[in-house]
């Protein structure tokens, strides 16, 4: 099943969808897709991601191989709903998206073993894990001035029940900017794939139902620039709209 | 869908917390000076110019008198002794001369990680493991502490005094802090931002109780146990 939470006419709906272009709420209202305000479709908990999860996208940015996943967290306030903007601050060179593949976690993992991690998703959505890497310094890296943004980590449009996912190691990702395909990946690509991160990181830390792991992105990130339409796809999860604005877009 | 819960036990009204913690790192003289040693060299090049920020994210949250585990085969944890501000309203963009009026109030934030020697990557493995963010003992009014810049900070290990700093010694004040951090992020109403502890780090021992007093915001005490293997 498909599920998105959208603001429509005056409250906040959980919404499914209907015919092509449509959504049909909660409450049995059938709206045009257009008409809503999409929001993040699940309100996470800790928001965790990877860098430099894909071989290619690691040479892309000309790291070696990590033997340790490297991992970095997220506040809440950096999340933003399907076709929402994202700023693109005023003189930085390299602003770039970054489509991935977001786990929730359904069930409470601790030292999770690699053959039952599975169990504990509860399911997908896409992301777009924005990054302005002007901003990097060497110092904890990535930090959140890079990665913790206001409005620069999309999800959406739906999370997708685990259950209609039939291989998460096989899902292709896909990014398009103004319509031109820029990124391309498969999900059987990760270094350190799903059943992998959920082991890693319940060794240390107690993962809670509404977690996101946020996978890591393949190669072709490319600058991005106001007025840019990101799109981005995963086979089977759908595809995920953002447009970047300029500062003035917020009054700066 | 899901909400995130936050069950911990200094969320008492009115200041409630949203469970949202963000930290500051090496945010005070002796961190600086620990690492301008090693900042000509790689990986680093040079002293941070943003502020370097981490999030003690939610498993990680404990109350006053919580047992920390020590993870099989360390030996001590690092003990992070932090004046923590709790939101009060959204801050966005504040300038450091109206910061403090976006903060309701303060309580002490325990940051505790296994020792680390490179600053190159997050260290979630060695600072997010469940239960190394004690807080507490309760958040005390705004209006109680007539300058967040001056209050000295003491961690006693078994009733000795380990460390001994002052606020005034942070590298970014508290309201220069949250201007630069407010510039790229929101915070919101109960989330805390932690302005940073004083390094050399004192640790502590499996078996050892260790207390941290901030002036006029009270004591937070932990004690210390390995963790069954």
């Amino acid at each position: 099943m498909r599920r998105a939470r959208v603001a429509y006419s005056g409250a906040i709906h959980a919404a499914a969808p209907a015919d092509p272009g449509d959504l049909r709420l909660e409450d049995g209202r059938v709206v045009p897709e257009t008409a809503v305000v999409w929001l993040p479709p699940v309100e996470p908990g800790t928001i965790i991601a990877l860098g430099l999860n894909y071989a290619k996208h690691a040479k892309e940015l000309a790291l070696g191989a990590q033997e340790e996943p490297l991992v970095f967290l997220k506040g809440p306030g950096t999340l933003l709903g399907h076709r929402g903007a994202t700023r693109r601050p005023s003189g930085v060179a390299f602003m770039h998206y970054e489509c991935e593949l977001a786990v929730v976690i359904g069930r409470p993992a601790k030292n999770a073993a690699r053959g039952d991690a599975m169990k504990h998703v509860a399911g997908y959505c896409v992301a777009n894990d924005y990054a302005v890497r002007d901003y990097l310094e060497n110092w904890y890296r990535p930090n959140l001035r890079v990665k913790n943004r206001d409005g620069a980590t999309v999800l959406g449009p739906w999370f997708v029940d685990a259950a209609d996912v039939a291989d998460p190691a096989d899902l292709g990702l896909r990014t398009y900017v103004n319509g031109e395909l820029t990124q391309q990946g498969n999900t059987r690509d990760l270094i350190f794939d799903v059943p992998h991160l959920i082991e890693y990181l319940s060794s240390f830390m107690t993962l809670a139902p509404g977690d996101v792991i946020l996978t890591g992105t393949p190669e072709g990130v490319v600058n991005v620039n106001p007025g840019d339409e990101i799109a981005c796809e995963i086979d089977g999860l759908g595809r995920l709209v953002n447009t970047i604005v300029d500062d003035a877009a917020f009054g700066r | 869908m899901f909400t995130a819960a936050c069950t911990i036990p200094v969320d008492i009204p009115p200041f409630r917390l949203s469970g949202v913690v963000y930290g500051a790192l090496l945010n005070q003289r002796g961190a600086l000076d620990e690492i301008a040693a090693l900042a000509g060299n790689p990986p680093y090049g040079a002293l941070p110019r943003a502020p370097v920020l981490q999030i003690k994210p939610r498993n990680t949250l404990a109350g006053p008198g919580a047992v920390v585990q020590i993870p099989p085969g360390v030996t001590d944890l690092e003990i992070g002794a932090n004046l923590g501000l709790v939101i009060g309203r959204p801050a966005c963009r504040v300038g450091a001369d109206e910061a403090l009026d976006f903060v309701a109030g303060y309580l002490i934030v325990n940051d505790i990680g296994i020792a680390h020697d490179s600053f190159h990557r997050p260290a979630i493995r060695l600072k997010a493991r469940d239960g190394f963010c004690p807080l507490g003992p309760a958040v005390v009014a705004r209006s109680a502490i007539p300058d967040p810049d001056a209050l000295r900070i003491r961690t006693y290990a078994d009733g000795v005094l380990v460390q001994d700093w002052n606020t005034a010694d942070l590298v970014r004040s508290t309201s220069r802090l949250l201007a630069d951090v407010t510039e790229f992020m929101t915070l919101a109403p109960g989330d805390i931002l932690a302005v940073g502890a004083a390094r050399p780090s004192p640790r502590a021992r499996a078996g050892q109780r260790v207390e941290i007093t901030i002036d006029g915001v009270g004591t937070l005490s932990s004690s210390f146990a390995a963790a069954p293997s």
